[in-house]
């Protein structure tokens, strides 16, 4: 059963992030958006076959939700209708992709060749856990991540000014 | 059986699909949307790998996960921000008209 759900989550991330980047059907860049959150939610499953509970539940509520309708935000307020008649170059296209498919092709046939041990022991991915470890031996982390967080909103409140001094 | 190097080869997959995007898309939205791929290609390993550790290394990686998104939802924000300010002088998101940067 958690093989079965592997495989439908891997095929659901691959098949939307492919659309999400290169839509053979449509050059709107909404369709893309909508396709990445749907990758988004399918990654989100595999944190949870990964017994990562707290973090699927974070990348859905951040990643599918948050950074989602941020996306969708600015590509409703900008009009990028004519950014979809241009067409990619084809050569110069079709050799970063040939180039970015080797790599992935590489890396995962270097990561199935090893075989794992039979039986990982378990992730303890559950809130209490997690909440106590960020509160004392990460804290410091934590600490950065907030003061990276309060100067990217300031940053971001001052870059979407109505005007630049 | 799913191993580890089944969710590594995924994420190696998906890291792919990311990078192609981010090198051909010349819209600059859809180059950050595969910046966002990347990254989680990047937090899946991250989670395979800390499964595969064992529950108190795994909880690490979690934390490191739950940095990584943090990092991610601030770097697309003020992505965004700057492609909306790049957009309100030119009136493009294209990438091949980027600024005419200087220094």
């Amino acid at each position: 059963m958690q093989d079965l759900l592997f495989y439908v989550f891997a095929a659901v991330a691959l098949i939307a992030g492919f659309l999400a980047v290169a839509n053979p059907f449509s050059r709107n860049p909404l369709a893309s958006a909508l396709f990445l959150a749907v990758a988004l939610v399918a990654v989100s499953g595999l944190f949870v076959l990964l017994h990562a509970f707290f973090l699927g539940a974070v990348q859905i509520l951040i990643y599918a939700g948050a950074v989602m309708v941020l996306f969708l935000f600015v590509i409703m307020l900008l009009d990028l209708r004519e950014e979809q008649k241009r067409r990619a170059r084809k050569v110069a296209a079709g050799l970063a992709s040939a180039l970015a498919l080797a790599l992935a092709a590489l890396i995962s046939a270097a990561a199935l060749a090893g075989g794992g041990p039979a039986d990982p022991p378990a992730l303890e991915g559950g809130a209490r856990a997690l909440g106590r470890a960020l509160f004392t031996d990460f804290l410091l982390p934590f600490e950065i991540v907030a003061v990276l967080l309060v100067a990217a909103m300031v940053g971001v409140v001052w870059l979407s000014r109505k005007e630049a001094a | 059986m799913i191993t580890a190097h089944h969710y590594l080869a995924v994420a190696a997959m998906l890291f792919g699909i990311g990078l192609a995007g981010a090198l051909t898309r010349r819209n600059s939205i859809l180059v950050l949307m595969s910046i966002e791929l990347m990254l989680n290609a990047a937090n899946l390993n991250l989670v395979a790998f800390g499964r595969q550790a064992g529950w108190e290394q795994g909880s690490q990686a979690a934390l490191w996960v739950m940095c990584a998104i943090a990092i991610a939802a601030a770097e697309s924000g003020v992505g965004l921000a700057l492609i909306l300010a790049i957009y309100r002088h030119r009136r493009s998101a294209h990438l091949d008209e980027s600024p005419p940067l200087k220094g």
